[in-house]
Parts: structure tokens; sequence; C-alpha cells
């Protein structure tokens, strides 16, 4: 009941005009890069953080949360509309909504994916609401080797659970935590990795590596492949729009289920994209006519969107809660937070009360404006497509460059870009994933100060992750996860030795 | 194929050609990225070995985390370097066509020159050039609509940032020229 009035507190500071118009400038622009190729929620949200420094901490994540919630209702229009996957999390929504647009539904697959983002995005934002408040409240027991334990936590399950080849994400990982690294070290001062370059006192801001690793690269795989569209003009009557929302109780065990498994996946690194394709999975395994999905089923629509977006937004919990960002764009918000001297974790439920409230009420505000806005815009949304890429491409590179040059207003770091921008393209052509050297490269001075501080206070000894109870369990789950490939083998084997034994 | 009444077609006319050779594979390129991470690992490990990546009284010295993350990097590449041998799929995929590649460098030049350009012309000044040019040369695009598609664009970024939200930006001649 707490967290009720804070909530309550949370939409007083929210309902300024100045926020208003921040909140629905952030869903313009939110949808106009979903739906913009070449753009996305995470090069969204960071190339447009310096339009936000000048802001109070508030208004700041109102506004780069909201850029967050369009981006993931952009997405939808091109993957409904052209077959274009804007996100690898849009992917599973293209099986039936493109089949429902070449139907002649388009309007009724649009109003389903919004409708279920909106539904996943809200599940999502009710658990943060009530959880968040009481992780955090746990976690200001937590001491340095717990900490650490749940970084470790993070690390591991990127590895263990994630779809890559597991070497290709450990050198991801390793590679973002040495370059978190660079600079002056923050315990003794030294320092460490500059090579005598003045340029590389300050570090690699991750941000300038995100800009570069996400916007620049995606630009050069985009101009690579065929840049012709071919797709359906949409607009969404409210008769449409209706007869979807009367139809809705219908689905309820899909849009309950795909909430449940989005929440899961996203407090979880488990990520969107899993979550996505679990929903359309579990969606087709229980239907009674699976043969009808991919054939233009609406809830083949239902179940990615609304895994998705739960996951994409329960993703903020572990950010808010604990400091640990759930997915790649949680990591940028998490690097806004540090731009403005907030410090996330669950501290910050203690310290700035205003903010975190703020925030969480604008998730519930964000998304109902949102929702509104994206089913009477898609028209105009989806006409941007029209416009040459020609011209959108050196319009992204200039947004970049001001997005990293804002950020420390150093020369240095548009040629960093740069070199992320390659880095990033030909990482993303072999298989190198994007998002654990991105969550590596945000958490690696926490992780190692939490490290440290674990060692001094034990003296050196390694047992101190298995003091306790609670640290025990984490790190020995950090392990487990860790060799999780290895342990799911071994079962695996045992139990086909042991089957034909039986019989 | 649709029963909507609008279709959305927007064509390419400088698409790649489907039947453009490869200029490398896969795994050649996993090969010379194992390799540069190699050399960065061993670069890395030996400077924080060099900082100090032992013990002291105070705890573990300023470089013992970050050589640690060394040899973890070095041993990651290595494998990556035998399994890239070892696998007949990345020897088959192609990592990038002559066409593609060509592609990608008239994004990738202009970009670069853009980053040059900006120490010495200011952002705006430099925005404006590469978005005329790039719409222009790269997009065959009309000279007036690649003209005043830049200047807006280029306007609406200086209101933007520099008057309505205050963020300082590289300037140059122009700019010092009318005061700012």
């Amino acid at each position: 009941m707490e967290a009720l009035g804070l909530l309550m507190h949370g939409f007083a500071v929210l309902l300024t005009w100045k926020t208003l118009l921040l909140m629905m400038l952030g869903l313009v622009l939110g949808i106009f890069v979903g739906v913009l190729p070449g753009l996305g929620g995470p090069n969204g949200v960071a190339i447009l953080l310096p339009l936000t420094f000048t802001m109070d901490p508030t208004s700041a994540i109102v506004m780069l949360s909201c850029i967050y919630w369009g981006a993931l209702f952009g997405g939808a229009i091109t993957s409904i509309l052209f077959n274009i996957p804007g996100e690898a999390w849009s992917v599973a929504t293209t099986f039936d909504g493109y089949p429902m647009a070449q139907q002649g539904r388009a309007a009724e697959a649009l109003t389903a994916a919004f409708t279920s983002s909106f539904i996943g995005s809200l599940v999502a934002v009710m658990l943060i609401t009530f959880l968040a408040p009481m992780i955090s409240s746990f976690a200001l027991k937590f001491g340095p080797p717990e900490f650490f334990a749940v970084y470790l936590l993070t690390f591991c399950s990127f590895v263990g659970l994630g779809r890559e080849a597991k070497h290709k994400t450990v050198i991801s990982m390793s590679l973002g935590l040495l370059l978190a690294g660079i600079g002056m070290d923050t315990v003794s001062g030294q320092l460490r990795m500059t090579f005598g370059s003045a340029e590389l006192l300050r570090g690699v801001n991750f941000l300038v590596a995100v800009i570069g690793l996400f916007g620049i690269s995606e630009i050069l795989l985009t101009m690579e492949e065929r840049l012709a569209l071919r797709g359906h003009a949409a607009g969404i009557s409210l008769r449409v729009v209706l007869s979807v929302w009367k139809d809705l109780p219908k689905y309820w065990v899909t849009l309950f289920r795909s909430s449940f498994i989005g929440c899961w996946l996203g407090i979880t690194p488990g990520g969107a994209i899993a979550a996505s394709f679990m929903g359309y999975n579990l969606a087709k395994r229980f239907s009674k006519d699976q043969d009808s999905f991919g054939k233009g089923r609406i809830e083949g629509v239902f179940a990615p969107e609304t895994a998705a977006h739960a996951s994409g937004t329960a993703a903020l919990l572990p950010m808010l809660a604990l400091g640990i960002p759930g997915s790649g764009t949680a990591a940028i918000l998490l690097g806004g937070l540090m731009v403005w001297g907030l410090n996330p974790g669950p501290l910050l439920f203690v310290e700035h009360k205003d903010f975190v409230w703020g925030l969480i009420a604008s998730m519930y505000l964000g998304n109902v404006v949102g929702l509104v806005l994206v089913l009477t815009t898609v028209p105009i949304f989806a006409s941007i497509l029209r416009v040459p890429f020609a011209a959108v491409a050196p319009m992204i590179v200039v947004s970049c460059a001001i997005g990293a040059y804002a950020i420390q207003n150093a020369m240095f770091d548009i040629w960093l870009m740069l070199g992320f921008g390659v880095v990033g393209y030909v990482f993303k052509k072999i298989g190198i994933p994007l998002a654990p050297f991105t969550l590596a490269l945000v958490l690696g001075n926490r992780a190692e100060d939490a490290f440290r501080l674990s060692m001094i206070g034990s003296g050196g000894d390694m047992k101190v992750f298995w003091s306790n109870g609670l640290v025990g369990s984490i790190t020995t789950l950090a392990i487990v996860l860790l060799f999780w490939p290895v342990i799911d083998w071994a079962f695996g084997s045992v139990t086909r030795m042991l089957r034909p034994a039986k019989a | 194929m649709s029963n909507t009444d609008i279709e959305i077609v927007v064509e390419d006319p400088t698409a790649p050609e489907a039947d453009s050779p490869a200029v490398t594979s896969v795994r050649a390129a996993d090969v010379v990225v194992c390799l540069l991470l190699l050399a960065l690992a061993t670069t890395l490990g030996y400077d924080n070995w060099r900082t100090g990546a032992g013990w002291e009284s105070t705890g573990p010295q300023s470089g013992y985390f970050p050589f640690y993350l060394s040899i973890i990097l070095a041993g990651a590449s290595l494998y990556g370097l035998v399994a890239a041998f070892l696998s007949r799929r990345e020897a088959s995929e192609v990592f990038v066509t002559r066409a593609q590649l060509r592609r990608v460098m008239a994004v990738f030049v202009p970009t670069v020159l853009f980053c040059l350009a900006m120490q010495f012309l200011g952002l705006y000044v430099a925005s404006f050039l590469l978005i005329a040019g790039f719409m222009r040369m790269v997009g065959k695009i009309a000279l007036w609509k690649s003209l005043l598609t830049a200047f807006v664009f280029t306007a609406v970024m200086f209101v933007t940032f520099d008057i309505a939200f205050d963020v300082i930006m590289p300037k140059g001649p122009l700019e010092a020229a009318l005061g700012r």
C-alpha cells in the first residue's frame, strides 16, 4: 500500500506541463527512431541523451524512457507493414503480422501489436511498482561481496544462457570489462592502460562506445543491403480498434502467459528476443489450431509483442533496484542516471524518491499516451519510410556525432565513436554479441570496486563469496549458470544412457 | 499481392548486385579479429602486469583485475582462432561482397571526411556539407532538394542544441563571423 501512496506522489511530480510536453516529444522522437531504418531503441536513447544534459534528472529520464517506449511501438509498424523487423525482438511479430497486412488486415494487426505492447508493459510496470521497493530495501543489506556476486551472476548468465557461441560472448564481455578499466583507477588513483595518452585519462565513455557500436555500425550494415521497400499503407479507424479490444478477453491466457514470460526474462538477463520467440512458440504449442500460425493469426501478434514489451520494461526493475541493467537499453538509461550524478541501486529509493516515483509514474502515463499517439498517427509514421535512405543516413551520422561530442566536449570521442562503429560492424557480421559488451562497459568499474572491497575486507580470501547463505547461493547460482550448457549436456547424456537400460 | 488500397514503394537504384564476387569469407574476418584481439590482450596484459597485478597490504593492486581479464580475453581469442579454422560453415560464408563493400565505403569515407572537416569548419558547416554532398553524390537527389534538406536539418540542429538546450558544439570560422 505504501507503494501506491508513493506512486501517487510520483504522478504529482510528473503532472506539470513541462514534463508532459517532454513526454510527448520523447514519444514522437521514439516512434520516429523506431520506424527509421538504421536506428532503434538503444541508438535513439544514446543519440538523444545530450538533449537532456541541461534538464533536471526527473524530466530527463522521463523524456528518455518515453523515447524508449516510442521506439518499441514504432518497431511494430515496420514489422507489420513492411515485413522488416526493426529490432530482433520484432522478428516473431512479422510471422503473423505481415500476412495479416497482406490480407488487408493491417489496421487490425497494428492495433493488436500496440495493444499487446501496452498490456505487456503495463504488467511489467505494475511488477516494478510493487517489487522494486521490496528488492531495494532487501538490497540495502547487501555488502560488497553480495554486490559482486550479483554482478557475477549477470555476467555468467549472459555467457551460459546466451544463444551466441560461448567464446564470442566471453570475448565481448571481457573486452568491455577491460575497456571500462582504462584511465584512472578509482581506488588507488593510479593510471592504467593509458599508454601516456592524455585523452585516455578520462577512460572510454560507454555512451560514446554505444553510439558507435549501435548507431554508426547500423548505418554501415543498413547501407550494405538493398534498400528497396514495398509495403502497405495503413490507417487505423476507431471501429477496428474497438473490435480488436472487444475480442481481447478471448485471448487472456495468451496475454497472461506472454506477460509472465516477458517479466521473467526481463528481470533475469534473458532479454526481449528470447521472450518474444518463447511467447510465440508457447502460444502456438497450446493452440488448438497450430497450422493457422504464420498465416495471419492475431494471437501470433499478441503473444510476441506482449512478451517482448513486458521483458523490455521489466529489465528496468534490476536497474532501479540493484543498479544492474537487464538489457542494453536499460544499460544506456543507467549511464544516463550516472551522467546526472545519480547512483542507481537500492539507495536511489531512499535518497531520490521524487525521481524514482516520477519515473515509475511516467512509465504508466507514457504507455497510455504512447498507445493513443501511435494509434492515431500510423499513416504519418509509415510514410517516413518514403524518405530516401541517402537523406536519412547522413542525418543519423550527424546526430551520432552530436551525441558523442556532447558527452565530454571532446573531439577525440568523435574518432573513438567512428572506431567503435567499425568494431560494431565487424562484430555483428562475425556474430560477436554487442549487448554483453555494453553491459560490461557500464558495470565494469562497479564490479571491480565490489571485488576489491570484498578482497580487502577478507584479506584476500576468496571464501568471502561463500561466507553466508545469501552470497553463497548467488555465487553458486552464477557458477551453475556459467556452466549451464555443460550441465545441460551431461544431464541429457545421462538421461539418454539410462533410457535404453530401462527398456 | 495486397488487398489494401495504397502501397508504399521505395526503390533503390543503387542496390548492390546479387552476384557480386566475395571480397573475403567470414572465416578470414574471424581469424583477423581473433589475432587483433590476441594482440590487444597481450598489450593490455603486459601493461597491467607492469602496473602491478599482484597483491599488496591494502588489497589487490591496480592491474590485478584487468590483468586476469586480459588472460581471459587472450584465452577466448585463441579458442576463437582454432574454432574459425575448424569451422566449415565460416569458410563458405561470405563476409562482404565487392558491391556491398563499395556501398559501405560510400558511407564510411564521407563520415571520416565529415569528422575531419568538423575540426576546422565546426559541426554545423561540416554537417551541411555532409548531408548535401551525400544526398547529391550517393543518392543522386536533385541539387536544390539536397541543399534545402541539408540547410533545414542543420538549422534545426543548431536551434535545438545550441540555442534551446545550450549544448556546446565545435564551432568554426562561420560561427565566429556570426558572433557565436
